[in-house]
């Protein structure tokens, strides 16, 4: 068994993300001691609750310059984080923020490196992950032949575990804090609310058959039934009917939400790519003959804009 | 200003891949290869900033890692305007490290002194989404990845815009530093005839580097395609016949609702 594993707790404006108790999940089943780091402006008071999650002790690396994230100044609090806590095992959510840290903190700190892990064990005594390559043609099996290791976890690769009533120790970090080079100056927010494809536990994805911008409505309904956000293809991204925020794909979001609903999308090799992992597809297609058929569990064939009302219809009576 | 982009030779995007029989590699067999996609963002990128500049200004160089087959690949890059490349020759190339990688671009790199980096945010074949950044922290430089829009509001300092989830990030920064580009920053150019003509005239230059590798990194143990997963259950009919079955199925069968 792994011995001390230390999960990046990833927040923005005080609120952790999701993802970072999946790896807090992950850590718990992998190590014998799991240890967090959070980084922010004010962060302490959200420090406890990781040990909801299974974090016995929380570094805090709290200072003005942290308010926004930044690749330096964040590396420069996670590396300190690893050298208080020394892990065999340094896992970050591979979201903007973590990608752009991990492989900063990585280099800095000389770790071997794992990226967008599907899956994350320890075999023999060496950390070894599934990964996507080739625009997903291929899952490759990924070993790092030294220690410590920075793994970067896909979100929604591991389910998130029931909170339970434990609380972490804090403990403050003092890191040496300099001006930094590249400087986030402002945060544009879209769509204020709007739930992010790769931290949705269910997605609804609209594609060409939608015919116009105009019925996203019917995906947009459905999703909000159950509680998920909205993706779509790339020919619907392309039309301009939505943003690419909302692109899953190879050249879109890589994401394994448990419940993928796909609506008038054929299910071209670079969609799969990016949902292939989903728990459970749902595919509503008019052509029977459809790609996305032969990935998906349940298959609706016929035309949906007749589908779909009833769909959304169902689905909210089966939730009440 | 003096401008490098590292480029990575792929297998192209639309090309069928099949694991090799070893079980660790890709079959290479009719597989065309290309300029990485976000690598060519990255290029474009260099080329329309020492355009804007004036003409006989700066300077555009390409650099990559791999075996003699990447020099075609840099003549492509040579050919959409580039002026010179340079290849770290290396038939052992696997790839997979991508922290190894960035090491060596960087050893390059600090030889040519360039004001900016430029690199694509992943290579489309292993997609490991860590070598522009692991360069820009073994160089000490500030960096911003995943840009999707670049401006240049003084001659030495850049505005950046990069996607995070539910938004945008604006980032300002000095030279020197390493940009990742997304795509979105750019459409690149396609190679004029004249540009092609040219290429084979520009110098690529082999450099081998000194760099000391760290004895750990990571290797490839095996590749497969993506698990099966069996289509499952097809329904045909009236809606108000078969979503109420599927629905139930979802409810208690796959208990996702
Ligand atoms: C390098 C590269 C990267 C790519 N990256 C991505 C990516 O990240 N994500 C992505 O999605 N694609 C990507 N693509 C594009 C991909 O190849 C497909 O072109 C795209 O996914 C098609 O989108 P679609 O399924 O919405 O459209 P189409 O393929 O046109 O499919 C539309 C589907 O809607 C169905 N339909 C039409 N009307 C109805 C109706 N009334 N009721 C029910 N069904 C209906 C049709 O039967 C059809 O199956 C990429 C391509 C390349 C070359």
């Amino acid at each position: 068994m792994a011995g001390r594993i230390l999960v990046f707790a990833e927040q923005r404006d005080g609120k952790v993300r999701k993802s970072t108790f999946e790896a807090l999940g992950r850590a718990a089943e992998l190590g014998d001691e799991v240890h967090a780091v959070l980084v922010g402006s004010a962060v302490a008071q959200i420090a406890p609750m990781l040990g909801n999650y299974g974090a016995k002790v929380v570094h805090c690396a709290e200072d003005p310059s942290f308010e926004l994230y930044s690749g330096e100044g964040y590396a420069a609090a996670l590396s300190a984080a690893i050298d208080a806590a020394a892990p065999d095992l340094v896992l970050v959510i591979a979201t903007a923020m973590g990608k752009d840290l991990a492989p900063r903190a990585a280099a800095r700190k000389q770790l071997c490196m794992l990226s967008d892990c599907i899956t994350l064990d320890e075999i023999g005594g060496a950390f070894e992950a599934t990964k996507s390559m080739y625009g997903g043609q291929v899952f490759a099996k990924v070993r790092a032949t030294g220690k410590p290791v920075l793994a970067t976890l896909r979100p929604s690769a591991y389910p998130a575990p029931e909170p339970s009533s434990d609380t972490a120790a804090m403990e403050s970090l003092s890191v040496a804090v300099s001006e930094v080079g590249a400087k986030v100056v402002e945060v544009l927010k879209q769509e204020e609310g709007a739930l992010d494809v790769q931290e949705a536990d269910v997605v609804v994805t609209g594609g060409r058959g939608l015919k116009s911008p105009e019925n996203f409505h019917l995906i947009e309904e459905l999703a909000g039934v159950l509680g998920g956000a909205v993706g779509a293809s790339r020919a619907a991204v392309d039309a301009g009917w939505i943003d690419h925020a909302h692109q899953v794909g190879q050249t879109g979001k890589a994401i394994s939400p448990k419940l993928y609903i796909a609506v008038g999308v054929s299910g071209a090799i670079q969609h799969l790519a990016g949902m292939r992992t989903a728990k459970c597809i749902v595919a509503v297609n008019k052509d029977a003959d459809a790609p996305i058929f032969s990935i998906a569990d349940y298959g609706i064939v016929g035309d949906l804009f007749k589908i779909m009302p009833v769909l959304t219809e169902e689905i909210r009576k089966a939730r009440d | 200003m003096k401008i490098l982009v590292c480029m990575k030779q792929v297998p192209s995007s639309e090309a069928r891949i099949v694991v090799a029989g070893d079980g660790k590699a890709i079959d290479p067999t009719d597989v065309e290869m290309i300029v990485n996609p976000y690598d060519e963002y990255a290029l474009e990128e260099a080329l329309r900033i020492k355009e804007a500049r004036g003409e006989g200004e700066g300077e555009v160089i390409v650099l990559s890692v791999g075996p003699e087959k990447v020099k075609e690949a840099i003549r492509s890059c040579l050919a959409m305007g580039a002026d010179r490349g340079i290849l770290v020759k290396d038939d052992a190339y696997l790839g997979g490290d991508g922290l190894g990688v960035a090491r060596i671009l960087a050893d390059v790199i600090r030889t040519q002194e360039p004001d900016l980096v430029l690199c694509g945010k992943l290579s489309i074949d292993v997609e490991n989404n860590c070598v522009g950044i692991a360069v820009a922290e073994f160089l000490g430089w500030p960096h911003v990845s995943l840009v999707n829009k670049l401006e240049w509001p003084e001659e030495k300092n850049a505005k950046a815009t990069r996607e995070i989830e539910g938004g945008r990030e604006v980032i300002e920064f000095g030279l020197p530093a390493v940009v990742t580009a997304e795509k979105g920053l750019n459409e690149p150019r396609y190679a004029s005839l004249k540009g092609i003509m040219q290429a084979k005239r520009k110098p690529i230059e082999e450099v081998t580097p000194s760099v000391a590798m760290p004895a750990a990194g990571v290797e490839i143990v095996s590749m497969a395609p993506p698990p099966e997963r069996g289509g499952g259950q097809k329904f045909e009919g009236e809606p108000e016949d078969v979503v109420p079955q599927v629905v139930t199925l979802l409810k208690t069968e796959a208990k996702v609702l």
